[in-house]
């Protein structure tokens, strides 16, 4: 446990999250203005002491914008992963441990879902289902359980032939308990370092849709919606585009990091194979 | 070799059908009766008979399971239906706009290799000093950094306040000075995963007991790294091609929109706000085939260059 507190991955990772939650839980009080408040008399102001990341086109705030567009994003991120969490441990677990026809099965569906490129796959969903934040979740999920139900999978076949859980059925075990008791407890790194990785990617992915305007709708602020609105006024007002873009990269960064360090400290393999 | 092939491609198949059922699925994912959205007109709603009337014409008023199956078969001879908007084939709008993605990923790939390869092999050679640290920090952002954003600071940059090159466009027929921007955007971002890749498989590939010969027998450093590192450390190339391959497609969606490139990633966003879902099934449909066929050759001639993995693959 020391030794993650000293990986600078880590440690810069969860110092930037973390003032990231924060900022996001209290945006009430750290958001200068109300961040959907329309002013025309301040359109397109530059940085100034008043509005320290300028005004957008209807003379918002953008600074407040982005404070609050840290509650849409990370709310994505991590509801994304839960939901892709479950559905891949669910299935996952079905085909590695059973086998037989529901494995067959659970990993043609997979292989399909992979068949189409993941930037694709969530633009057409999210494209059809229509705009709005449950449908860009929907979507995002669709391209993201995939990889939870094949590490799932995997870590409980390699797992599941051991001798200690070979012993454990042996003196009567049920499969429920083996799972809970000697599986699962294998297989949590792997999916706690994709998982990680799973929110940058999602919150990436929802920027990029809601910029398309498949995703969150405006007024509510959204740093894809965001990049969206600054498009016209990029000559005129460049620093509109400058700041959303800044705080998507940062947030996925802090992710990357984070998921880069527990990966070098949880994957045993991983730290032989490959020096630091 | 042969039966490791022929089970790969007997995998596909399964997988495939499953793409054609959720490209197809796309019209009745939508809220709303297609037809009559399609007909919506400033004047109003659309008459009862004219939905009738295109329904027929559109095949729309067969049952479902009769609509998938007549345009599977029609599919699999090649023929993708009449787009909804333009009434034009959609085999061939995707074939034009697919014209101009390989043309753009081409290109990108050249950047993304140009760019990566270098600047891993420094990291791996330099590795545990400062210029490793930089290459790995710059990766990373290259991992982080949203496509559409990093393309409006390079417009920003080079068309609006350098004016060298033009903000969007296809140009006369894609040339070069419109390509060099959205290259770079798509070039980029695969660069930082292909650099992270090169990086690693050089650092185990120093990290063998040969090098340890080699370095013995007094080589020189060069040749060690060059010769019989590197040699050894490129294999994963062909995985490096496959993995820029998914980063160029997914990139294309929002880079093509941008820069006004028409390519299939431009096709599909268009297609989605015009609800034309004939294109949209079409192109979701080609795209799948299209990324599951090259992943295939990938994995293959993966094999093929690494026998270490070819007996291992049970599954």
């Amino acid at each position: 446990m020391r030794s993650w507190i000293k990986n600078r991955n880590i440690l810069i990772g969860l110092i930037i999250i973390s003032s990231l939650i924060i900022i996001a839980a209290f945006a009430p009080q750290v958001a200068p203005h109300d961040p959907t408040e329309v002013n025309s008399m301040v359109r397109l102001q530059p940085p100034s002491k008043e509005y320290p990341f300028g005004t957008d086109h209807m003379g918002r705030c953008i600074l407040s914008r982005i404070v609050y567009g840290a509650r849409i994003s990370l709310l994505v991120g991590v509801a994304v992963i839960s939901g892709s969490l479950f559905i891949g441990i669910v299935l996952g677990t079905i085909s590695g441990y059973f086998g037989g026809l529901a494995d067959d099965v659970i990993m043609r569906l997979v292989d399909g879902f992979l068949a189409i490129p993941s930037m694709f796959l969530a633009l057409a969903l999210a494209g059809t289902l229509g705009p709005g934040m449950v449908n860009l979740m929907i979507a995002l999920i669709a391209v993201e359980w995939t990889s939870y139900a094949r590490v799932v999978r995997g870590s409980i076949l390699s797992v599941k032939e051991q001798d200690f859980v070979e012993a454990t059925r042996g003196l009567g075990a049920s499969d429920l308990y083996i799972l809970v008791r000697h599986i699962l407890p294998n297989i949590i790194s792997p999916v706690i370092v994709i998982a990680t990785l799973g929110i940058g990617y999602a919150i990436l992915a929802a920027a990029g849709l809601s910029f398309l305007g498949f995703g969150v709708q405006p007024p509510t602020p959204e740093w894809g919606s965001m990049l969206d609105d600054g498009r016209l006024f990029m000559r005129k007002a460049p620093y509109i585009m400058v700041f959303p873009g800044l705080a998507i990269m940062i947030t996925v960064l802090a992710f990357n990091f984070l998921g880069d360090g527990l990966r070098d400290e949880m994957d045993p393999r991983f730290r032989k194979e490959i020096p630091h | 070799m042969l039966a490791y092939i022929s089970k790969r491609i007997l995998l596909i198949m399964p997988a495939l059908l499953f793409v054609s059922i959720i490209s197809f699925s796309m019209v009745y994912l939508a809220p709303g009766d297609p037809a009559e959205i399609l007909l919506m007109s400033p004047e109003g709603s659309p008459s009862p008979e004219a939905i009738d009337a295109f329904r027929v014409r559109m095949g729309l008023d067969q049952p479902i399971y009769v609509q998938y199956l007549r345009w599977l078969d029609n599919v699999i001879h090649g023929d993708f239906g009449y787009s909804y908007m333009s009434e034009r084939p959609v085999a061939d709008a995707i074939m034009k706009s697919f014209k101009a993605t390989l043309k753009l990923s081409f290109v990108s790939m050249i950047v993304s290799i140009v760019v990566s390869i270098p600047l891993g092999i420094m990291a791996a050679v330099k590795h545990n000093t400062i210029i490793d640290d930089l290459c790995r920090f710059g990766a990373l952002i290259g991992v982080s950094i949203p496509n559409f954003w990093q393309a409006f600071l390079l417009i920003l940059l080079f068309s609006v306040y350098l004016d060298w090159l033009p903000v969007a466009g296809y140009g006369d027929g894609g040339d070069l000075k419109h390509m060099i921007l959205p290259a770079i955007t798509l070039g980029t971002s695969s660069a930082a995963v292909t650099a992270r890749l090169m990086r690693s498989s050089l650092l185990e590939a120093l990290s063998q007991d040969y090098i340890i010969t080699a370095r013995a027998k007094g080589l020189p450093e060069k040749i060690v790294i060059g010769k019989h590192a590197l040699k050894n450390a490129l294999i994963p190339v062909v995985t490096i091609l496959g993995l820029n391959l998914g980063f160029l497609l997914n990139g294309a969606v929002v880079t093509e929109w941008i820069f006004g490139w028409p390519g299939i990633g431009d096709l599909v966003v268009d297609s989605i706000y015009q609800r034309d879902y004939t294109v949209i099934q079409g192109s979701i449909l080609f795209i799948a085939v299209i990324f599951v066929i090259l992943n295939l050759i990938v994995d293959i001639s993966y094999t093929y260059l690494n026998p270490r993995i070819r007996y291992e693959i049970v599954d």
